[in-house]
């Protein structure tokens, strides 16, 4: 049963062979990092097959006992999201290196797999200062990625990146702190054993601690107040690398499902309501934040940027009810909202590299303008919630959860009038890109000379490989409408595995068994 | 002892914080540098604190031992604050040579359409 340990280890192995012995090879190290990712896909629909029975499968480092020893869990909720992971990541390497992103600085391979061993180690661990450990690992993958192939503006948004991060991480260790002084313990099943016990009038420092794990996910989820830093990264990090990112606020909404629903959740006297009062109005502030954004802003990266806050916003929404049929809701738009963002991200690249940049102006139109305002405008439309594909069954999974009464009002006008927002903003987009650009002929040539030149700079038609990463999103989005009700089916399960506290103690806490 | 250690980690990280918020590269890293100080300060005394005592359960009776696991913690914490805290220091320094100035801030860029944009972001 060493399986669960594999998609950590593997790129872990994979990353330092890439940096050191492929390093002047880009060749090789395509090879080797499409071949490394194929089998993390692999690994991960095994992983997923072996969980879907419900059990939940404990590894534990060194066989030491839980409390004491680390450990590595894997029920479907880590099991879908590594398999999230793996798919996402494979579909952006291709981009990557079709369109050659990953020739434009170094180590952007080694650097690739360093940040999917911290995304699938954070899905995995069952210790919150492994969580901690693993966020830092894919944080420093994510700072080079972030400033490859460099350039001003990069640097400088990179280095507030890494800023905001660290302010995160320090954040981080003070709520571990306050968490093991009040519990002694840092164990996922054995604080949610502890944090029950502590009647609601002595919880004061565990609320503590519960607040600032929720502010440190929150940066990570880019939550309000603390999403600020989110448009300026993405927009200004290279597209293969903000598409790769599109994960990586999963990753907050993830720790803050497990953590605030496995042990300050239901049940826990003391904290048991914390998080859905503060995380609910936030969310409903972050869709406005996300959809006047998308409205407001002048470029395409940003534009795609506070879609993707936005879409955080509705997700967290769902995840703030903190009921199972909401979490499912949550979770069906998360692995939605994923590959949407990603898609948007790819396809822009693709744009924004046959323009001079991706001010939202009309200029001379690229020659496969159609296909790229069609894959655009699919993946608008994922996006922004509209039919026929998985973003209009994601959210309406997610108004259906919401009927709380104290709720419903403001999440189904936030919801709704921020989709309508998104529409507006990403239509304006698209027109003044795609169409408005069609009006524009080329300056009329003085002599036949000048027009051969404007011909030979234009840039190279989008070959199969570039266009294909962005149609197996669409696929996938499209797949995931078609066979929406398994889909929900198996995300029931995953949602009633959650909320299942005393299973998760009972299979993490068992005694080992003798060898 | 509890006076001492209490205050110090309140004036690491009010110094940090003041720090962090400033607009030059440099203060921002001494001041994430003084927050990781505080906090590994902070996480030492999560497991209360002690004078004098092993880390470890002494089988001869004295029952008194200070809590081994956050000394643990603060080695892990310490490794991964020094280490990030190098990778900003190089970070810091690529966008000083790139942009010939160490302000964090995003400047607006010279031609007015994309100018609204940086600032609201």
């Amino acid at each position: 049963m060493h399986w669960i340990i594999l998609p950590v280890v593997l790129p872990a192995l994979l990353a330092p062979v890439i940096g050191f012995v492929m390093r002047h090879d880009i060749t090789l190290a395509r090879i080797a990092s499409v071949a490394g990712t194929v089998l993390l896909l692999a690994i991960a629909l095994g992983l997923a097959y072996m969980a879907a029975d419900g059990t939940t499968h404990v590894y534990r480092l060194g066989n030491w006992p839980a409390p004491f020893g680390i450990v590595l869990v894997l029920d479907r909720l880590s099991a879908l999201m590594v398999l999230l992971t793996s798919a996402l990541a494979l579909i952006v390497l291709i981009h990557a290196i079709s369109t050659g992103w990953d020739a434009r600085g170094r180590h952007f391979h080694a650097l690739f797999q360093f940040q999917l061993m911290g995304i699938c180690g954070a899905f995995l661990t069952g210790d919150i200062f492994n969580l901690f450990v693993f966020f830092e690992v894919l944080l420093i993958a994510s700072y080079g990625l972030m400033i490859h192939s460099g350039g001003k503006d990069r640097m400088r948004a990179g280095l507030q990146y890494v800023v905001m991060n660290l302010a995160g991480s320090t954040l981080f260790l003070f709520a571990l702190g306050t968490l093991y002084a009040s519990t002694g313990t840092l164990n996922i099943a054995d604080l949610a054993l502890r944090v029950p016990e502590i009647p609601a009038e002595e919880a004061a420092l565990v609320r503590v601690a519960a607040i600032l794990l929720m502010i440190v996910f929150a940066v990570k989820a880019a939550l309000f107040p603390v999403q600020f830093w989110l448009p300026a990264s993405y927009s200004n990090a290279p597209a293969p690398v903000a598409a790769l990112f599109a994960i990586m606020t999963k990753v907050g909404a993830y720790a803050i499902l497990r953590v605030h629903t496995t042990v300050f959740g239901p049940g826990s006297p003391g904290t048991e309501d914390l998080a859905g009062t503060w995380l609910f109005p936030a969310a409903i502030v972050t869709i406005a934040l996300g959809a006047f954004g998308v409205l407001g802003a002048r470029r395409l990266m940003p534009l795609i940027a506070f879609s993707v806050v936005g879409s955080m916003g509705t997700l967290l929404v769902a995840v703030a009810v903190f009921s199972t049929t909401a979490t499912t809701a949550a979770l069906y738009y998360m692995v939605h909202s994923t590959f949407a963002a990603a898609c948007l991200f790819l396809i822009a690249d693709l744009v924004v590299t046959r323009r001079s940049g991706d001010a939202l102006q009309p200029e001379l139109p690229t020659r496969q303008n159609g296909l790229f305002a069609a894959l655009f405008f699919a993946a608008a439309i994922a996006m922004a919630g509209m039919p026929p594909l998985s973003g209009f069954l994601g959210k309406l999974l997610v108004l259906d959860a919401i009927r709380e009464p104290g709720l419903i009002g403001w999440a189904w006008s936030a919801i709704l009038i921020g989709s309508l927002l998104t529409i507006i903003g990403f239509a304006r987009a698209g027109s003044v890109l795609f169409w408005k650009s069609t009006a524009i002929t080329v300056p009329d040539a003085e002599d036949g000379e000048t027009e051969d030149s404007a011909a030979s700079i234009q840039p190279p038609l989008a070959t199969v490989g570039q266009v294909a990463p962005v149609m197996l999103a669409l696929a996938v989005l499209g797949g995931l409408a078609i066979f929406a009700g398994p889909v929900s089916a198996y995300l029931d399960n995953t949602s009633a595995q959650l909320f299942d506290r005393a299973g998760y103690v009972e299979a993490v806490l068992s005694p080992v068994e003798e060898r | 002892m509890e006076i001492i250690v209490a205050s110090s980690i309140g004036v690491l990280t009010a110094g940090g914080v003041y720090l962090l918020l400033r607009l030059r590269t440099f203060p921002v890293i001494l001041g994430l540098a003084l927050l990781s100080y505080a906090v590994n300060v902070f996480l030492f005394a999560s497991g209360r604190l002690a004078t004098n005592l092993p880390p470890v359960l002494s089988p001869y009776g004295d029952a008194s031992y200070t809590d081994p696991l956050p000394q643990a913690l603060v080695l892990t914490a310490i490794v991964i604050s020094f280490g990030m805290t190098a990778v900003l220091v190089m970070i810091g320094l690529g966008a000083f040579l790139e942009a010939d100035s160490d302000r964090i801030d995003m400047e607006p860029e010279e031609n007015g359409a994309d100018a609204a944009n940086e600032g609201s972001a």
